[in-house]
């Protein structure tokens, strides 16, 4: 890295006067911030940059087959033929239809019922605030694939108590059918994500200036008029900031259909976008295809984060 | 933000605790209270039933988790099925323990040292490209690491690091998000005087970060910790990547095998329930034990 410093020092002259030279001073500071900052700096090229470079370079070679079984391909520049064929595939696209129709569902409720949450216990109606936050969250400190697994096994005919308890009343259920498969991914990350979200509206809530609340009380505005037309306007700042990371998110959906795809033929082993980079990488050996999906992929993060931080950066100094 | 010291809890007010709101009458006071209440206990209802199921069905065997009542007691096998789970497949269980706990607690604390002497020194020091530098940090906030996962496959298996511990490590330690938290909290915690003393007193500047800045640190390096301790526990995507020796594999990945093997042989079954119960215990300790620094953390990125 280049940790070339600038001759800019940190430290105002006033204390240059009392302490050692401030040439030396200034060094001292250049060395330090170079040997704090070269460790990260070598994880960010090596883990990051070299990866998302040799990705996008792969992307654009593919392997020649000509001598099958012959001393193997040798690998020739395609330009954007695997972007192509990887757009082209109606295996990718439905997959990013499934996150749109996933993204649906999803969002709506976690915001909704985590605001509702958020609202409720910064209301002060709620008793044992501190014990219902811990265990609202806690699913939040499952891991992903634990969670998964726990769902699914409540999803899975004769291990189920819930399908137990359904069929005493003489109704069939099943989670894992056509129509009812994403319903119950979204369950999965609804249960894992609604404490944690909850968590940042409260603390937003709570971060509120009591003089606007009071202000409105006196004005004789209700408990649901306060919440919903003086707090949550005050918050929307963190409304968007969870929407865009339940966004982002769902882009990347790949262990609970992963879990899934053992247990039920609803989920295909291209169900999600990054389903379809794993399938293309190691049941097909596709590396270009697989790049360049995984660069597409990358894209799409990057804009749909990109605008929603601008779109949000906007409104917040309008405000 | 709220960073507070550790004897205060975050984000109680300071005021009186009730506040009023809604109309401050009897019965419609206690009508909201009542439905408030139940809106609550519903949310913690369902988010703590399936733990509990968990924990139920830990204690049943193969038969009785298929047959019986889940709160029948008849048969219980909590003991049976904890030495089945470290005997099974040679003892695989209890590596992949080792090996969660390897790449998760190891990585989290080599990570965050990483991550908050970036940030710190991004928050202390003026050099050159340092905001053009900082973007690329956020960038990398941006970017989620499943996205890296296959690029990542591609140079380890460029340089002959595939199935390796390290393919699975070292990518863990990169947390932007880490450097981009450690910025804010070294702009609360360290005031600029104490450097300013410290030079005085003609400290070097690396001695001053490991005496006075990193002690002042302290809490925020114990928020980035469990943000990174969290995500690597979590790490499912990169170790299924790279990894295809068994003995490698962290938790999250073996009990993924054990479940698809369970579709074809059931005694695998109660090993994945109580395996998955015990791989949560780990997290969720920390996280009792820690409440005020994630919290500090969560209110810290949504705050800025």
């Amino acid at each position: 890295m280049s940790t070339v410093m600038s001759s800019k020092g940190a430290a105002p002259p006033s204390a240059a006067a009392a302490g050692p030279p401030r040439r030396t001073q200034r060094r001292q500071q250049r060395v330090a911030a170079a040997v704090l900052l070269t460790p990260f700096t070598a994880l960010l090229v090596g883990v990051f940059l070299v990866p998302v470079g040799y990705a996008i370079y792969l992307s654009l070679f593919s392997e020649d087959h000509e001598g099958l079984g012959f001393g193997g391909g040798r690998t020739v520049f395609t330009g954007l033929r695997s972007y192509l064929s990887v757009l082209e595939d109606p295996s990718f696209l439905s997959g990013f239809g499934t996150i749109a129709l996933y993204c649906v569902i999803f969002v709506p409720l976690v915001v909704i019922s985590a605001l509702a949450l958020g609202l409720l216990l910064d209301s002060g109606l709620v008793r044992l605030r501190r014990t219902a936050q811990m265990l609202v969250y806690l699913p939040h400190a499952v891991p992903g694939i634990i969670a998964a697994v726990i769902w699914l096994y409540l999803y899975t005919p004769g291990l189920s108590p819930v399908i137990k308890l359904f069929a005493q009343a003489d109704i069939t259920i099943d989670f894992l059918g056509l129509h009812t498969v994403l319903p119950s991914i979204v369950n999965i990350a609804l249960w894992s994500g609604l404490g944690y979200n909850m968590i940042i509206f409260y603390a937003a809530l709570q971060a509120l200036p009591r003089e606007v609340i009071e202000a409105a009380t006196i004005d004789g505005a209700g408990g649901i008029r306060t919440a919903l037309q003086v707090k949550v306007p005050i918050i929307r700042g963190s409304v968007v900031m969870v929407c865009m990371f339940s966004l982002i998110g769902a882009l990347q959906l790949f262990t609970e259909p992963m879990l899934m795809n053992q247990a039920t033929p609803m989920v295909n082993s291209r169900f999600t976008p990054n389903m379809y980079i794993y399938d293309a990488a190691f049941r097909r050996n596709n590396y270009g295809l697989a790049s360049a999906a995984s660069i597409i992929l990358l894209i799409v993060t990057c804009v749909l984060s990109y605008i929603v931080t601008r779109w949000s950066g906007r409104r917040e100094r309008r405000a | 933000m709220t960073t507070t010291t550790p004897t205060t809890p975050v984000n109680t007010p300071q005021g009186p605790p009730a506040r009023p709101l809604g109309k401050p009458f009897g019965r419609s006071k206690l009508t909201s209270r009542g439905i408030a209440n139940a809106v609550v206990l519903i949310a913690a209802l369902y988010t703590m039933l399936p733990a509990l199921w968990l924990v139920l069905a830990s204690t049943k065997n193969a038969d009785a988790l298929f047959g019986s009542d889940i709160l029948s007691f008849g048969d219980f096998s909590f003991g049976r099925n904890l030495s089945d789970l470290f005997s099974m497949d040679g003892g695989l269980y209890g590596e992949w323990y080792v090996n969660s706990l390897l790449y998760a607690v190891v990585g989290a604390l080599v990570g965050s040292l990483i991550s908050v002497a970036a940030g710190y020194a991004f928050d202390k020091y003026e050099f050159r490209h340092k905001e053009k530098l900082f973007g690329l940090v956020l960038t990398g906030v941006m970017v989620p690491p499943t996205v890296l996962a296959l690029p990542l496959y591609l140079v380890a298996s460029n340089i002959g690091m595939v199935n390796t511990f390290w393919s699975v490590f070292i990518p863990v330690l990169f947390n932007p998000f880490g450097v981009y938290l450690a910025r804010l909290l070294s702009s609360g915690y360290v005031p600029n005087e104490v450097l300013e003393a410290s030079r005085v007193d003609g400290a070097g500047e690396l001695q001053t970060y490991v005496r006075v800045s990193l002690r002042m640190l302290g809490p925020g390096f114990v928020t980035v910790f469990l943000f990174q301790l969290t995500a690597i526990w979590n790490n499912f995507f990169l170790p299924m990547v790279m990894l295809s020796d068994q003995h490698l594999y962290p938790l999250s990945l073996g009990l993924y095998t054990w479940n698809s093997a369970a579709t074809v042989s059931p005694e695998y079954y109660p090993l994945v329930v109580i395996g998955s119960l015990l791989a949560v215990v780990p997290l969720i300790v920390a996280f009792v034990m820690l409440q005020r620094y994630w919290k500090s953390g969560l209110t810290a990125g949504s705050v800025k």
